[in-house]
Parts: structure tokens; sequence; C-alpha cells
């Protein structure tokens, strides 16, 4: 059975947001449909194709099967707010630089789960990229993408050395 | 004022202007569509489109609109579903306009104001748009230009053009203010200008960034599934998980008291519910006890057992020479006769974007119902009929807003899901969004259809003297309740199933080729590259087996037999071009192989090499060259990459896709167990070359979609001597390394 409403708090690209809603509601849904935050995808629903990858407090989840009650106080980045008013984030810089999207309806999770990935690993190898970007991209942009991985590190390498 | 200029003002109104009608194609251009809001004016040209199907639209279709500020709006007949068709239009557009691209913006064209009398697909769109979109842009040019003398004062022959600015005698406009300054009837219609020779456009031939590269990673493109409209809620249809399931009626009541539930909505042919939340009409949905006529419980094995060369009925689609006698086994003709058999199975087109729509149907008292459709769609027009049908309206109270798809490869040229959330729509007066889960997607695809395959060959002094192929495939083409339209894009039989199926080595004196139909129990349909993949994996493997019995070298074997003609050649340069490019004669590193195939697809050929391994029993693609000659590139940058994506698509069929069906349903359900290439699997090394060896572009999307499985297999049999005669390929596991 579906669980009775309640109130949940979060933040969502910075802002505070809460809602009243059952608390087992994929976040997926939440973001979409009430916030209107459209750029996260539905694919699968079984966070098997990682299109509705999103950042709570940082780490990359498949807000499909993610339940919204588990986001109660935590930061929640979307791909709406990966930019910053200084320019693209640098794996979205990548994806520009190497013209990665055809459809573009998986790219914003692939995005998200490489934003996530170069947190933790900087300077991924082929062999990390294989093994954590396991997303599905049905126009088949995985050449591209590689290539904009190892791309988005260097940027976002040149970035730290700016500011150190 | 002339003559001519006179009897165009006084004579004709807007609609009526005809210029070049002698070429098949008309152009129409008017000022109608003056908008009053935001400053804006708009530009209204049209391509009037002689076919059957279009004569009875009441106005012209709208291509262009120009702004206050001088933006150029294209109105895209043509969606736009990943293959980069807004950017080689928008190129090719503003080539002829002389505007800036950064000025042009690409937008869908929604069926109220421009209805493409076909569909997006068979790789046609910027080779079909190629000749009628530069001479509508040169005449909007043209007519920009009159008007600019007139509002100038200045002769029309000492101005120039530049980035939509018009200068003259030390005065100037831009487009956008000669467009403010026109009212309806100054605008005068020139004969069709003589088109700028190629050499001197700035953006075609050019890779351009995708026009839409900087918000698609942003994430703020609209696809279907992301519509909506206000005061909108949420449908969802049960849909049958029975192969041949016929809807009897459904017992709605556990379902009608749920939390949310607007309405529970019974048709003869469907049951669906309509709720506050996308979550309360799916939990709704599975409350419904929907009643099913299942006559048959179909099994793998029945499938296999109809998919048989010599079963169904035959059609011969080519014929040289006397290849029936010569590979009769009657021991008569000379030479060896040679046999194999290969087969590929049901595929799903498994695009990321699930089948969604926003259906409102608007009830007026005393006027006509108005309905809008927001949907992915690669038929627009198609959809807009099945809908107005369905509600009993004219075609014009119908408007297809198309947005962009996540993905189309031939699965949104069906959309009977427009339908359907039209009728929920109709049924509580407000807007609905109702979409597949992926379930529900890979349940009710319409498939690529398994194939069977017969190839016979007599091999004579080393040459193939005679060859023939027998495809037995499900329907593409037929069996469709679209045939009429689409037939006006894909000519013939059902050359879908055959698409690719004709033996392109012309220079072989005796060959034939023989397409058997048979309808599955499940719909089979187009995707990407339609026949082709299973077609060429299953002739150029063919063709591999023959050159190593004539102990020659694949790639000149095929060489040898190609005929001197314009194809031919054509053939033979992308096969050289990709031999050499891999640097075929030095074979490949320690553990590795090469493998070789070619194809040609909609008057394109490519030819691939790939260099594989097996490693722990799997086979692993490392790299891939490919060469293609689509004839003019109006965009190589994204040529390279609709190549990239076919050639990782097709090895994603070639080597893991396989949907079975067990106990009377289709399986599997979800992405991972329907197993596809991901970042892993894709080669880390694909090199496009491009041979431009006509001066019009021709199709691009799905000729690099053939050789990849057969280029694959046949590199597999080189390195380990296993003939693989099935997808998807699987290393006979005598070593489990």
């Amino acid at each position: 059975m579906e669980e009775l409403p309640v109130q949940i708090s979060f933040t969502v690209n910075g802002v505070a947001q809460r809602v009243e809603v059952a608390g087992d509601t994929p976040l997926l849904w939440v973001l979409r449909d009430l916030l209107d935050l459209k750029g996260t995808k539905y694919g699968c629903g079984k966070a098997a194709c990682g299109a509705c990858t999103i950042h709570v407090d940082g780490e990359a989840v498949r807000s499909c099967s993610f339940a919204v009650k588990f986001a109660e106080g935590k930061e929640v980045t979307t791909i709406e707010g990966l930019s910053t008013e200084g320019g693209l984030h640098p794996v979205q810089q990548a994806w520009v630089e190497e013209v990665v999207p055809q459809c573009g309806y998986c790219q914003p999770g692939f995005i998200m789960a490489t934003a996530a990935l170069l947190e933790k690993i900087p300077s991924p190898t082929d062999q990390d990229i294989d093994d954590n970007i396991v997303n599905v991209c049905r126009c088949a942009t995985y050449y591209r993408m590689r290539k904009a991985i190892h791309r988005a590190a260097e940027i976002r390498g040149q970035g730290s050395e700016e500011r150190s | 004022m002339s003559e001519a200029k006179k009897a165009k003002k006084s004579g004709f109104g807007r609609r009526k202007f005809l210029v070049g009608a002698a070429t098949g194609v008309g152009v129409i251009l008017g000022a109608g569509y003056l908008s009053r809001d935001l400053g804006r004016r708009y530009m209204a040209g049209m391509i009037h489109n002689l076919e059957p199907s279009y004569n009875n639209e009441a106005g012209p279709n709208l291509w262009f609109e120009i702004t206050a500020e001088n933006r150029v709006i294209l109105h895209s007949p043509k969606v736009e579903m990943g293959q980069g068709v807004f950017t080689g239009l928008a190129q090719i557009a503003a080539d002829e306009l002389e505007v800036p691209i950064e000025n042009m913006e690409v937008v869908h064209a929604a069926t109220d104001r421009h209805v493409d009398p076909r569909s997006t697909g068979g790789s046609d769109s910027i080779a079909g748009l190629w000749n009628p979109l530069r001479e509508l842009s040169a005449t909007l040019r043209e007519m920009l230009k009159s008007r600019a003398a007139e509002l100038l004062d200045v002769e029309r022959s000492a101005l120039t053009v530049d980035a939509g600015v018009i200068s003259g005698a030390g005065k100037s406009m831009t487009y956008g203010e000669v467009v403010a300054q026109t009212q309806e009837s100054e605008w005068v219609v020139p004969d069709p200008p003589p088109l700028k020779d190629v050499s001197e456009y700035r953006y075609v031939g050019r890779p351009i960034a995708r026009v839409d590269l900087q918000d698609k990673v942003l994430g703020s493109p609209i696809f279907g599934f992301d519509a909506a409209l206000p005061d909108m809620l949420y449908g969802a249809v049960v849909r049958p998980d029975k192969i041949g399931a016929t809807f009897l009626g459904a017992d709605t009541s556990a379902a009608e008291g749920m939390p949310g539930v607007v309405k529970v909505v019974e048709e003869p042919d469907f049951v669906g519910v309509v709720a506050e939340s996308q979550i309360q009409a799916e939990a709704a949905k599975k409350a419904i006890r929907a009643r099913w006529q299942v006559d048959r419980n179909w099994q793998q094995a029945d499938i296999e057992a109809m998919l048989k060369v010599g079963e169904g009925t035959a059609f011969e689609i080519q014929k040289a020479g006397d290849a029936e006698d010569l590979l009769s086994a009657d021991g008569s003709a000379d030479g060896d006769l040679i046999t194999a058999e290969y087969s590929s199975p049901i595929g799903a087109h498994a695009q990321m974007e699930p089948n969604g729509t926003v259906a409102y149907v608007e009830t007026k008292q005393g006027a006509d119902d108005q309905v809008t459709i927001l949907i992915s769609t690669q038929v627009a027009k198609i959809t807009r009929r099945e809908v107005a049908e369905r509600l009993g309206l004219d075609e014009r109270q119908v408007n297809v807003k198309t947005t962009f798809l996540g993905g189309g490869f031939g699965r949104r040229l069906h959309t009977p899901n427009a339908m359907q959330a039209a009728v929920l729509s109709k049924a509580v007066g407000r807007p609905v969004k109702c979409f597949f889960d992926r379930k529900e997607e890979f349940q009710n695809d319409t498939f690529r259809p398994p194939t069977h395959h017969v190839l016979k060959a007599r091999l004579n002094g080393g040459r193939i003297e005679a060859l023939e192929h027998h495809v037995s495939s499900g329907d593409v083409a037929f069996g469709s309740p679209f045939i009429p339209e689409l037939m006006e894009t894909v000519l013939g039989a059902d050359l879908g199933a055959w698409r690719g199926g004709m033996i392109q080595y012309r220079g072989i004196p005796h060959h034939r080729a023989v397409s058997w139909r048979v309808k599955l129990p499940f719909a089979t349909s187009w995707w990407r590259s339609l026949g082709l993949l299973a077609n060429t994996f299953a002739i150029e493997s063919f063709i591999d087996e023959l050159a190593e019995k004539a102990g020659a070298d694949p790639v000149q074997f095929r060489l040898d037999h190609l005929a001197d003609d314009e194809a031919g050649r054509r053939m033979r340069g992308v096969i050289e071009a990709a031999r050499d490019r891999a640097r075929w004669a030095e074979g490949a590193g320690e553990g590795r192989a090469l493998g070789f195939a070619a194809s040609t697809d909609a008057g394109t050929p490519a030819a691939q090499v790939v260099e594989v391994s097996v490693e722990r029993g799997e086979i692993k693609v490392h790299r891939v060259v490919c060469a293609m000659d689509p004839g003019l590139a109006v965009n190589p940058d994204q040529i390279r990459a609709q190549c990239e994506g076919a050639i990782i698509m097709g090895q994603s069929a070639s080597l893991y896709e396989e949907m079975t069906v067990e106990d009377g349903a289709l399986t599997p359900t979800i992405y991972g167990a329907y197993r596809m290439a991901l970042m892993r699997d894709a080669p880390k090394e694909i090199d496009v070359v491009i041979l431009e060896s006509t001066d019009e572009p021709g199709a691009v999307g799905e000729p690099p979609l053939g050789p990849i499985g057969a280029a694959i297999a046949n590199g597999v049999f080189k390195l380990t001597g296993q003939r693989l005669r099935s997808l998807p390929l699987r290393i006979a596991s005598t070593n489990q390394g």
C-alpha cells in the first residue's frame, strides 16, 4: 500500500524545498512532477539504465529507485543545478567540446554520473570509466563520451591548478 | 512597376502564389501569419508538395519566421531524434539566406501550420530537403532584397546582403527591419533565383557544432515524456503482456475508489484510468482486472518453425543470369556447390525515452472541439489522422506538436498512444499525460523481425559463378496500418525486410535474391536500417566463406566481383579506403584479428574493418574503421557521429541483443536482462573516412549499421576458426578462458 503523505524537507540545487508526499514516492517523480525539474529522465524505473542519475549529498543516485523520505535533510543536485553562474560544469564543457549528445535523453544521467566519478577519481583510467559509467545510451554515444570524460578530467585539473 | 509584379500583386492571394511548379515542387511564399504579440512579425513560406495526400491542405506551410531581433526561425518538418537534422537544415538555410548560423533557430513544425506529408526516417531528411530548402531560402532572401530596395530607395542591383543585413549606397537594413515594415500585400515573389555554388557556402560542408548542443548538456530540451499542459492529469492504459491478446473487458471496481483516481475509462478496445498523479494512475492501473482472449500460448520454437526459407510466400527481388539452375544440387553444373544457413533474432528498439503523450481535447460550447497533442513522433501527420479518426473530427481540429525525440530508430512510426491519451482527455475534459513503462515498451514494441537465410554459391576457378540469397523475415513495411503514406518514402514490396538483401557484387554472372514473407503473431516493423543488418550479416559472412574456400584475400575477393558501373565504382571506393586506412595487409596485433564487410543502403556504400579479440569467452571489438560515401557531406562531424553510433548500436545488436518468446510473452522486459552495449563494450577507436563521390547529399543515418555484424563475425572466424552463423554472435564454450 501507498504510504501516507508526510512532510519532507531537503535542498535541491541549493534551494530549500518542502514537499508533502508519500514517503516511498521515488525522488524522480518528486523532482519532475512536483518541482518541475524535467532534466532528470525516466528510463526504466528499476535503476537499470541510469537516465535518472542525480547527486544526493554528492553521491550519484538513481532517483527512480530512491524513496524521497531518504532525502530528508540532504542536498540534492540535478542537471539543472550542475552549472553555475560562472559557466558550464567541466563535464558539460567537455561534452560540448566533443559534441557528444545525439538524441540527448540519457545525457543528463551520464553527465551527473561522470561529475560524481570525477569527485572520487579526478583522473580516471579507461578501466575506471568502464567500471563506473554503466548507464545505457541507445544512440550509443559511448565513443565520444569516453573522450569527453578524459577531457573533463583535464578541464577540472586546470581549474584546480588555477585556484591553487 | 514591372508587369509581372503588378500581376502578382493584384491577381492572387498569398495562398495562390505558385512558383516553379514545373519541377513538381512549388514554392508559395506569403506574409500571412502576422503576429500581434511580442512585436514579432512572421514570414511564412511553404513548399506545396503535390502528393495526393497533401492536396487538400488548407494553407501554406510555415517555414520561416523572422523576428524584429533579426533571428530566423526555421520550422522543421523533420523531427530531431538525435540524427542532427536540425543542424544540417540550419546550415543549408543559413547559407542561402545569408544569415549567421548563430541567428538561426530550428523548431519542430506543429501540424496546424506545417504538415509534412511524409515521415522522418529512411535516412532521407537532408537528402530530400537539400534542393527544396535551398530554393525556399534563396527565394526568401531575394524577396527581402527587393523589398529593401523599395524601403531604402536604392536600386536593387546596388544592394548586397551580408549576415542578415542588406546594404547599399551607404544605407542598410536588417531582415528583421524589412519584415517589420512590410505588409502582406507588399511582398513580391520572384521566380526561383539561381542557387549558389556549393563552394560559396560557409556552413555547408563544415563540421558545425550541433544547434541543440548547449541545451542538451543542460538537460533543457523537452521530450514527449517531459511535455506538460496547465491543469494536467495523469493517465495509464492497461496493456497486454501476452502475444495476440484481444481485449474483452475489465473489472474496474477496485480501481474506482483508489486515492487520486478521477475516472476509469473503458472502451471497446482498451481500458485506462486518469488520476491526479503519475504514481496514483499507475497504482490504479494495477488494480484493474482486464480480461484478454489469448488463442495460443506461443513459444520460441513455434516462431522458429514458422521462420524458415521455403515457408510462407516468396518474392523474387533480384535476378541476373541463371542462378537457380546453376545452383541446383543435381550435379550437372561444374564447380563446387556451397551452401550455408544464417539467422538473426527478434530485436527491441529499447529507445531511452518511453513513448509518452500529452493530449488535450478541448470541448467548446457551440464550437468545434480542438485537440492538442504533444508527442515524440516520426509521423506527425499519421498521429494526427489517428486521433482525428478516433474522435470523429476533421484532421485540422487536431494540432500535433512534436517534441524532441528521445531516440526514434523507427519506434515512433507507430503512435496509437496519442489516440488513447486523447480518449482519456476527452473523458475528463482536462489535459492528460499518458506513457508506457519500460516493461510495456519491451512487450508492446514493434520489433525488428527475426530472420532466417539460406545462401548458395557455385565456385569455379576461384571465382563466384552463381550466388543466391534467400531471406525469410517477419514483416517490416507490410502489415503496418501506415503503408499508404510510408510507401511514398519506401517504394516496393516489403522492401524493409529485404533491405540489404540483394547481391551487391553484380560482377557475379548469375545472381538472385528471394524474400520469403512470414506473418508473425506479434508486431514487427521498422528498426534502424530495417533488414540491412541481418541481410548483410548473412551475405557478407557467406562471401567470406567463399573467399576462404577460394583461398583468396577476402577484400580482394570482393573487389574482384564488383561490376564496373557507378554503384560498383562507389563500392570499390569505400572498400579500398577502409582497407588502406585500416592497414589491412599488415593484419592485427597479437591475439587479435581483422574482419571485413561492406554494404550499400539507400544509395550509400559503407565498408568496415574491425579488430577483434576473444577474452574470457566474449568477443571484444577494439577498433573499427568505417569508410562511407554519402555524397556531399553537409556536416562531416555529424556524419561521423552517426557512423560511431550506428557502429556501436549494430555491434550491440550483433553481440548481445535478443528477445525471445516464452509462455506466450516476449522477454526480457528490462535493460540489463536485455543486454545492450555499454561503455565498456564500445570500441576505443573508431576511425571514419568520408568519401564524397557525388555533389548531392545522400543517406547517412542507417547505412553504417550494415557491415558491422558480418565484419565482427569474419574477424572472429579468422581468429578462432569458428564460423558463427547466428546473431547474437556467441563463441562456442570449448575453453573457459
